[in-house]
């Protein structure tokens, strides 16, 4: 290992947090950036599908608690771009490599909502499974990344505990609200548990992100905790888990669970889920209309800016 | 009832143009900006809220702001008819938008005094917020007419298609002279001045040209609104109109 | 392309003694970085001092930022979890 890799990784092993201006390994430097701007991504994308339901929230209350969700999730996904810059990439190379495909977001939001339930799903099941794998990286060896995620874990909270509520008030409803939680539940509890990705021997970067401290838990062991936590809150609603695998296992100490369908998994990942090219080309579309806006708005201030000269 | 008419039209006029705002989510033409109109939908709806809560309250037939909201059909709604046009691009949002910030922040600061004690706090809450959504549509309506060829083209062709809209802030109708003359309202016509006034100042720095047109639309206020608009209900009400008595 | 500027925002709330680093952001001039800036990082928040400054013009020895403070804002209850009725038995929320 060359010396200042070595000195590096030293840092890393000590706990000291790298922070921007410092040495860092070539390889590290591209896997956060990777990392964090598909993390990114993911959160501007996420606006898409709960966006989808703002209109038609069924109460005013219901209304600006979405409201203000999705644009926590818009603000994560700034200080999470915000955080990527740090290492030397610009936001519009970033969205040129979503736009383009070359970059990934969070396979869950191929997902459609289809119902008032579903978004009491997202907030349960999404936000709930996203904060277990924030909680983790709050302890990133990258000073930016971990701050960023010390400030969203703080507002992620409010958002699992809404999606809750939604479905609290469904399961002690009418018959048809109870009908609709189930349901939402039937198609969001799978692909929840592909949020935390393949098996952890199949993952191609796996052990060296865990080196370099940006992974801090494994995905089998985030998604373990995931199923251990979110058991006892379906069965308090009330509703079935769509796995005939699931059981508490008094020896483990942890639920026992089904096989994800990784043949499902790898399909959304290449792009073949069920909203992957309705939300890329909805992005796409909203950047190049906006082109115009954010084109007068340079015009303006560097009109101005000669003018002050 | 005028009191009640009165304060459905405010409830009305912010619930309405929160739902329009709200249209944008995620579909902005930059993530800052995303987050500052939601930021604008999400104030207004609190807005609608209180008004339309108290509204309820003062008509006294057990309806909150649910049932206000989710079971008025398009003929008791009192919002004006600028709310409620569509989104169109994003310089027909801001001009939409200027023209009702200018004269909310308007209204706000005169109801800041009146002799209803409910309708005074609730001003003066909204006031602050309005004052800043003034100064964020005034800002983008100067970089958008002062910005490119392109954008201030679309600028003022979104101004000279929404002028016919801007009479009717002004409208002192029946019931608008009656809550002027108990104090609780104002002289919304005594508005026009100042209105116009800040429209000039930033339509100069904007170099966009005030309309000359004085034909005005009207009708909002009465409840009868334009054809987009009982689409904007069949969205905002169906879950309510589709499991009736529910609770969520 | 031409993309906005990246600019670093520093927040003072209420009761703070200085202005806090809160993150960055993309805006074509100062005002419009003002305005931003008080819609992404000051919504829990109330009464607080803005400076941006352009990224661009910050110079540094060594990154120290220290994040910001939080204080409930009591007119939008609904961003603190504690807002919520969840029932006591239900855990992890």
């Amino acid at each position: 290992m060359d010396p200042s890799d070595q000195t590096f990784q030293e840092r890393i092993d000590q706990g000291v947090k790298i922070e921007p201006k410092d040495y860092m390994a070539e390889g590290y430097r591209k896997t956060l950036v990777r990392q964090i701007s598909q993390h990114a991504h993911s959160e501007i994308v996420g606006q898409l599908p709960e966006g989808n339901w703002i209109g038609r929230a069924p109460t005013l209350r219901r209304k600006a608690i979405l409201l203000a969700k999705v644009q926590d999730e818009a603000g994560h996904g700034l200080y999470l771009y915000s955080a990527a810059e740090t290492l030397g990439v610009s936001r519009d190379s970033m969205i040129a490599d979503l736009h383009s495909g070359k970059a990934k977001y969070s396979s869950i939001f191929n997902y459609p909502t289809l119902t008032w339930a579903d978004i009491g799903a997202i907030g349960w099941l999404v936000d709930g499974a996203a904060i277990i794998n924030q909680i983790a990286l709050c302890r990133c060896s990258y000073g930016p990344y971990a701050r960023a995620m010390v400030r969203i874990c703080k507002e992620e909270s409010f958002h699992q505990r809404q999606g809750f509520e939604i479905l609290l008030s469904l399961c002690r409803g009418t018959a048809e609200q109870k009908a609709m939680a189930q349901d939402a539940l039937n198609r969001w509890w799978w692909p929840s548990l592909m949020m935390f990705g393949p098996h952890d021997g199949e993952s191609t970067h796996a052990e060296q992100s865990s080196r370099w401290k940006i992974k801090i838990v494994s995905n089998d062991g985030l998604r373990q905790k995931f199923v251990d936590q979110t058991v006892p809150q379906g069965d308090f609603l009330g509703l079935t888990f769509p796995d005939p695998l699931l059981k508490w296992n008094a020896e483990r100490g942890h639920y026992d669970f089904g096989e994800v369908d990784w043949e499902e998994f790898r399909n959304v990942v290449q792009g073949n889920g069920p909203c992957n090219r309705e939300r890329l080309r909805e992005r796409v579309r909203a950047h190049e209309e906006g082109a115009w806006v954010r084109d007068a708005a340079m015009a303006y201030a560097q009109k101005h800016a000669k003018k002050a000269a | 009832m005028s009191l009640f008419d009165y304060l459905l039209r405010l409830g009305d006029n912010a619930l309405i143009l929160s739902q329009r705002l709200g249209e944008w989510c995620g579909h902005g033409p930059v993530v800052e900006e995303d987050i500052a109109l939601t930021n604008v939908a999400l104030d207004l709806l609190g807005q609608g809220r209180l008004w339309l809560t108290y509204a309820g309250e003062v008509e006294g037939r057990g309806r909150d702001e649910d049932k206000l909201a989710f079971l008025r059909d398009a003929g008791e709604f009192r919002n004006v008819l600028l709310v409620e046009q569509p989104n169109g691009d994003f310089a027909v949002t801001m001009a939409r938008q200027f023209f009702f910030d200018a004269w909310h922040h308007l209204l706000l600061a005169k109801l800041s005094d009146s002799t209803d004690e409910r309708i005074r706090g609730i001003a003066a809450k909204a006031l602050k917020e309005v004052t800043y959504h003034l100064r964020r549509s005034a800002d983008w309506v100067i970089r958008l007419g002062d910005g490119t060829e392109e954008s201030h083209a679309r600028m003022q062709a979104a101004v000279d298609n929404l002028w016919m809209y801007t009479g009717e802030l002004f409208e002192m109708d029946a019931v608008e002279e009656e809550m002027k003359q108990a104090g609780i309202g104002c002289d919304l016509a005594a508005l026009g001045a100042p209105w116009m006034s800040e429209i000039g100042k930033v339509f100069g720095e904007a170099t966009l040209e005030v309309p000359k047109q004085t034909w005005m639309q009207h009708g909002g206020k009465r409840g009868v609104h334009s054809e987009k608009f009982g689409y904007i209900l069949a969205e905002m009400q169906f879950l309510q109109r589709a499991y009736p008595g529910a609770q969520w | 392309m031409n993309e906005w500027p990246l600019w670093e925002v520093f927040v003072r709330s209420q009761h703070g003694l200085a202005h806090q680093h809160a993150g960055s952001l993309h805006a074509p001039d100062a005002e419009t970085a003002i305005n931003n800036a008080r819609d992404v990082y000051t919504r829990r928040n109330e009464g607080v001092s803005i400076w941006v400054v352009r990224s661009s013009d910050i110079a540094a020895s060594s990154p120290g930022e220290k994040g910001p403070m939080f204080e409930p804002a009591s007119t939008k209850p609904y961003r603190h979890p504690t807002f919520y009725d969840v029932p006591d038995e239900v855990k992890h929320l």
